[in-house]
C-alpha cells in the first residue's frame, strides 16, 4: 500500500481568509482618528482594553486551568505603578508604561507562590482575597494618595502631547498597540511548546505531569506573564482616565465580572471566544443600558444559561458545528 | 491596648463569622461545591427579614420563623434545579454559575430595594452589655450570636455522626456513585444538603442584619469572611471552622485596635499568613483515603 | 421463575460500544457465573443491570418489569444489590456505619446487623473502627455484608477474589454459599474461573462484549472454555 502524502499544517483556509480580514480591520481601526470622532475612539479603546483583559483571563482560566477572580489586583497595581512613576518619581510616561508591566510581574511572583497553595474554586476566592488585601493596603499608603487616590497633573498629561486632540490620538494608538501586543503574545505563546504544555495540563494535570511537563513552573510562568500584561493594561486604562482611586483601580465589577462574562459567553478556551464575547457585551450594553440594573441581571442570567447549556460559549458552539478555527493553535493532518 | 478586650470581642465576632462559614463548609464538604453567591444569600436573607418586618410587622428575631423556611426552600430548589446540573469533574461550571447567580442577586436586590443602607432592629438588647472582670464590656447580642454558632455546630455534628441522614451525607461525600448503590438519591440528598446550608445562612443573615448595617452590595465581603474562616480553620471540620472564625475575629479586632481602617486588612493578612505557613489550615480533618 | 432477563442488551461508554446484544437469564434462587478476560464487558454488564449505566428500558427486565432506564437508587429499592469491584467501602464511615448505610433503602428481610455479624464475626469485632483499617479480605466481607443489608432478591458480585489470598477467597465463597442457600439469587463475576464455576449452577462466558458460551457448570469440561474465553 503506497503512503499518501500527508502534510502537517496549522493554518486552515478559514484562518487564512480571516487573517486578511482582521488585517483590514486593524488598518481601519488604526486610521480611526482620521475618519472617526472622539466618541468612536473612546469606544474602540474601551473595546480594546476589555479584549486584552479577556484574552489574558482566558489564557489563565481556559488554557492553564487557573480560574482567577482576582486579576483586578494587577489592573490596580499596574495603574498605581504607572501613576507613582510619572507622579512622585517624575518619569516619562512612555518609560513608566514600559516598566509598569514588569513591575507588576515582579509583585505577582510572590503572590503566585501564596495562592498556588489553593486549588480550584478555593484558588479563585484566594486570588480575590489577595486583590482585596492590595486594595486595602494601598488605601493605607500616603504616598499613593491613601483613600482618595491619585490624579495625573496637567503637566504630566502634556508630556504625551501638548493638545487634547493629540493626547486622545496617542493614547488611542497606545491602547490599540497594547491589545495587538497582548493578542499576538497570547497567540504566539499558545503555538509554542509552552502552549502545548498548557493544553496538556488543561486536559489532564496528572497525565501531563507524568509525561514530564513541569506543571508548577508552566502555570507560574503563565500567571506571571498574564499579570504583567494585565498590569500594562491597567496602566493604559487609567492613563486615559487620568484619575485613580483604590475602588476604581481594584474594582472587581469593572475588571473581572465583565471580563469573565465576556469570555464565558464568547467561548472559553478559544482565541476567538473573547472577541465574540466582547462584541456581544458591547452590543448588549449599547442596546440595553437604559434598563439599568435589569441589564446586569440579564447578563448574569445569560452567563448562567450559557454555562449550563452551552459550556463552550457562542464561538465554541460555532467552532464545533462548522469545524471553524480562525486562529489555529493546533496542528492538523491534511492530504498534501 | 486592652488585650483581653481584643480577645473577647474578636472571639464573639468570630462566632458570627463561623455562622457565615457553616453554609459554605457544608456545601463544599458534601458536594464539593463552592458557592460564590454564598455571601449574597446571607444578604438576601437579611433583606427577606426586612420584608418580613415591613410586610408582616414581625419582630426582627421573629422573622427567622419566616426567613429560615423560605431560604431552605430556595436552597432546595436551586440545588435540584440548577446547581446539580453543574456538578462534575470540571470546576468551571459551578464556579461561573454561582458567580452569575451572585450578580443576579446583587442587582435584583439593588433593583428592588435601592442602594440604601438597611438595618434590622431588635430593640434594647442590641446595646445591652455585661461587664466582665478586667475592664471588658461584652455585648449581650454578640454573646447570643456566639452561643447560636456553638449550638449550631453542635447540632450539625449530631446530625452528621448520629443520624441516618448524616451517614448518607458522609457516604455521598465520599463516593456518590457507590452511595447510589445504597438506594441514596443523590439529587435529592444534595438538594437537602443545600437546604440545610441555607438554614444556617438565613440564621447568619438575620443575626448579622441586627448586628450591623447592610445593603445589596454587602454580599461579597461576607463570602470572603466565610471563606477565610474555613481556610484558617481547616477544611472538613466544623469545629475547625469555629476556631478559624474566632482567629479571624481576633485578627480583625487587633487590626481595629491599631486603627479602624485596618480591621478587614488585618483579617486578610492573618489569612495569607496561615496560607503560607499551614496551607491545610490549623485543624484540618485527617482522612484515611 | 425468571428473576433477571436481559434482551439484546447494548451498552456504550460515550461512542464506544462495550456490550453487544447480550441475552442472559437468571432464575430465582440460582447462582450464575459470568467469566471472561479483562475488558470482556463483565463489569459493564453488572453496571447496566444495577442502573449505573443507562440502557433502553426493555433491555433489562427484573421480576418481569423493564428497568433499563431506571437509576441505581430506584433499582436497589426493587431488590437488586451490588458488591462493587474494588470493595468501595466509604472511608469516612466506620465498619458498622458502612453496614448500616446498606440498609438505607429500608427493605424488610432477614438480613439484619446481627445476622451479618453472625455471618462475618470479624466485622463485629471491628465494628467501631474506620472501614479503611480492615484488611483486604475483611473489607470484601464488609462490602458483601453491606450489600446484604438491603435484603436483596438479586445480589451481583463483581470480582470478589481480586487481590485476595486463596485461603481468604475460599472463606468468602463459603459464606456466599450460605447466602445462596438462604434463597438469594446470585450473579458472580469472576476472573478466577474455577472458583466461579464451583460456586454456580450455570455460567456465561463473555468475550469482547458478547456472550461467547453458556452452559451448566456441572460436568462441563473446563478445557473447552479457553476458546470462548480468549476468542481464538
Amino acid at each position: 500500500m503506497g503512503a499518501l502524502p500527508i502534510v502537517v499544517e496549522r493554518s486552515t483556509r478559514a484562518s487564512r481568509v480571516s487573517a486578511v480580514g482582521f488585517g483590514v480591520v486593524l488598518v481601519a481601526l488604526a486610521t480611526l482618528p482620521f475618519w472617526g470622532g472622539p466618541g468612536d475612539m473612546r469606544l474602540v479603546a474601551e473595546m480594546s482594553y476589555y479584549l486584552a483583559l479577556a484574552q489574558l483571563w482566558n489564557l489563565l482560566a481556559g488554557y492553564a486551568g487557573l480560574v482567577s477572580v482576582g486579576q483586578q489586583a494587577f489592573v490596580g497595581l499596574g495603574a498605581y505603578a504607572f501613576f507613582y512613576m510619572v507622579g512622585p518619581l517624575a518619569m516619562s510616561p512612555y518609560l513608566a508604561l514600559a516598566i509598569a508591566g514588569p513591575a507588576v510581574a515582579l509583585i505577582s511572583f510572590p503572590v503566585a507562590l501564596v495562592v498556588f497553595r489553593l486549588r480550584g474554586a478555593y484558588f479563585a476566592v484566594g486570588t480575590w482575597v489577595v486583590s482585596e488585601a492590595f486594595m486595602l493596603g494601598v488605601t493605607q499608603v500616603k504616598a499613593l494618595g491613601a483613600g482618595s487616590g491619585m490624579s495625573l497633573t496637567p503637566a504630566i498629561v502634556r508630556q504625551i502631547a501638548p493638545d487634547r486632540a493629540g493626547r486622545e490620538m496617542i493614547i488611542y494608538w497606545i491602547t490599540l498597540a497594547v491589545v495587538v501586543l497582548v493578542f499576538a503574545g497570547v497567540y504566539a505563546l499558545l503555538r509554542s511548546r509552552h502552549g502545548l504544555a498548557l493544553t496538556a495540563i488543561r486536559d489532564s494535570e496528572p497525565a501531563s505531569a507524568s509525561l514530564g511537563v513541569n506543571t508548577f513552573r508552566t502555570k507560574l510562568v503563565t500567571y506571571v506573564v498574564a499579570a504583567a500584561f494585565t498590569g500594562l493594561a491597567g496602566a493604559v486604562i487609567f492613563l486615559s482616565k487620568i484619575r485613580l482611586s483604590p475602588e476604581a483601580g481594584f474594582s472587581i465589577n469593572d475588571w473581572t465580572v465583565v471580563v469573565i462574562f465576556m469570555v464565558v459567553i464568547g467561548g472559553i478556551g478559544t482565541l476567538e471566544g473573547p472577541i465574540v464575547g466582547m462584541l456581544v457585551y458591547v452590543v448588549m450594553r449599547e442596546l440595553l443600558f437604559q434598563w439599568g440594573t435589569w441589564y446586569l441581571i440579564l447578563l448574569g442570567l445569560v452567563a448562567v444559561v450559557v454555562m449550563l447549556k452551552f459550556q463552550d460559549g457562542i464561538w465554541g458552539y460555532i467552532a464545533k458545528r462548522f469545524d471553524l478555527h480562525l486562529f489555529p493553535v493546533r496542528r492538523q493532518l491534511t492530504r498534501g | 491596648m486592652n488585650w483581653l478586650s481584643i480577645l473577647v470581642q474578636g472571639s464573639l465576632l468570630g462566632g458570627l463569622y463561623a455562622l457565615f462559614a457553616v453554609g459554605l463548609s457544608l456545601s463544599f464538604g458534601i458536594m464539593r461545591l463552592v458557592n460564590i453567591a454564598h455571601g449574597d444569600f446571607i444578604v438576601l436573607s437579611a433583606f427577606a427579614g426586612l420584608v418580613a418586618v415591613r410586610a408582616l410587622g414581625l419582630d426582627a428575631i421573629a422573622t427567622l420563623l419566616v426567613v429560615i423556611p423560605t431560604m431552605a426552600a430556595i436552597g432546595y430548589a436551586l440545588q435540584r434545579g440548577v446547581l446539580n446540573l453543574t456538578l462534575g469533574s470540571n470546576i468551571l461550571p459551578p464556579l461561573l454559575v454561582t458567580f452569575g447567580i451572585s450578580v443576579i442577586i446583587q442587582n435584583g436586590l439593588l433593583q428592588g430595594f435601592g442602594a440604601d443602607i438597611q438595618r434590622l432592629h431588635w430593640g434594647a438588647i442590641e446595646t445591652q452589655s455585661i461587664a466582665l472582670p478586667g475592664g471588658v464590656a461584652v455585648g449581650v447580642f454578640p454573646l447570643i450570636v456566639f452561643a447560636v454558632a456553638v449550638v449550631s455546630i453542635f447540632a450539625l455534628q449530631i446530625l452528621f455522626y448520629r443520624t441516618t441522614l448524616g451517614r448518607a451525607f458522609r457516604a455521598a461525600s465520599d463516593d456518590p456513585e457507590t452511595a447510589e448503590l445504597m438506594g441514596i438519591d443523590k439529587r435529592h440528598l444534595y438538594a437537602l444538603a443545600m437546604a440545610i446550608a441555607m438554614v444556617f445562612t438565613a440564621l447568619a443573615g438575620v443575626l448579622f442584619a441586627i448586628r450591623t448595617t447592610f445593603d445589596p452590595a454587602s454580599g461579597p465581603i461576607r463570602l470572603i469572611f466565610a471563606f477565610e474562616a474555613v481556610i484558617i480553620g481547616g477544611l472538613g471540620s466544623l469545629w475547625g471552622t469555629l476556631a478559624g472564625g474566632i482567629l479571624l475575629g481576633i485578627a480583625q479586632a487587633f487590626g481595629q485596635a491599631l486603627s479602624p481602617t485596618w480591621q478587614i486588612l488585618a483579617g486578610h493578612i492573618a489569612f495569607l499568613i496561615v496560607l503560607v505557613l499551614r496551607p491545610s489550615g490549623l485543624f484540618p480533618r485527617q482522612r484515611d483515603e | 421463575m425468571t428473576l433477571l432477563r436481559t434482551r439484546a442488551l447494548r451498552a456504550f461508554y460515550g461512542d464506544f460500544q462495550a456490550l453487544f446484544d447480550i441475552d442472559v437469564t437468571v432464575e430465582e434462587g440460582e447462582t450464575v457465573a459470568i467469566i471472561g478476560a479483562n475488558g470482556a464487558g463483565k463489569t459493564t454488564f453488572l453496571r447496566a443491570v444495577v442502573g449505573q449505566l443507562e440502557t433502553a428500558p426493555e433491555m433489562v427486565e427484573f421480576d418481569g418489569k423493564p428497568i433499563g432506564h431506571m437509576t441505581a437508587h430506584d433499582i436497589v429499592r426493587m431488590g437488586v444489590a451490588m458488591v462493587p469491584e474494588g470493595r468501595k467501602l466509604f472511608p469516612s464511615l466506620t465498619v458498622e456505619e458502612n453496614l448500616r448505610i446498606g440498609a438505607y433503602c429500608g427493605r424488610p428481610g432477614h438480613w439484619t446487623l446481627e445476622r451479618i455479624y453472625e455471618l462475618f464475626p470479624v466485622l463485629g469485632e471491628r465494628a467501631r473502627l474506620p472501614a479503611t483499617s480492615l484488611s483486604g479480605g475483611q473489607q470484601q466481607m464488609a462490602s458483601v455484608g453491606r450489600a446484604l443489608m438491603s435484603n436483596p432478591r438479586l445480589l451481583l458480585c463483581d470480582e470478589l477474589s481480586l487481590g485476595l489470598a486463596p485461603v481468604v477467597i475460599r472463606d468468602i465463597y463459603a459464606r456466599l454459599a450460605t447466602v445462596a442457600r438462604e434463597g438469594t439469587t446470585l450473579v458472580i463475576v469472576e476472573q478466577d474461573i474455577n472458583r466461579a464455576l464451583d460456586a454456580s449452577a450455570r455460567f456465561y462466558c463473555f468475550q469482547e462484549g458478547r456472550v461467547a458460551l453458556t452452559a451448566p457448570c456441572q460436568g462441563f469440561d473446563r478445557s473447552n472454555i479457553t476458546a470462548a474465553y480468549f476468542g481464538t
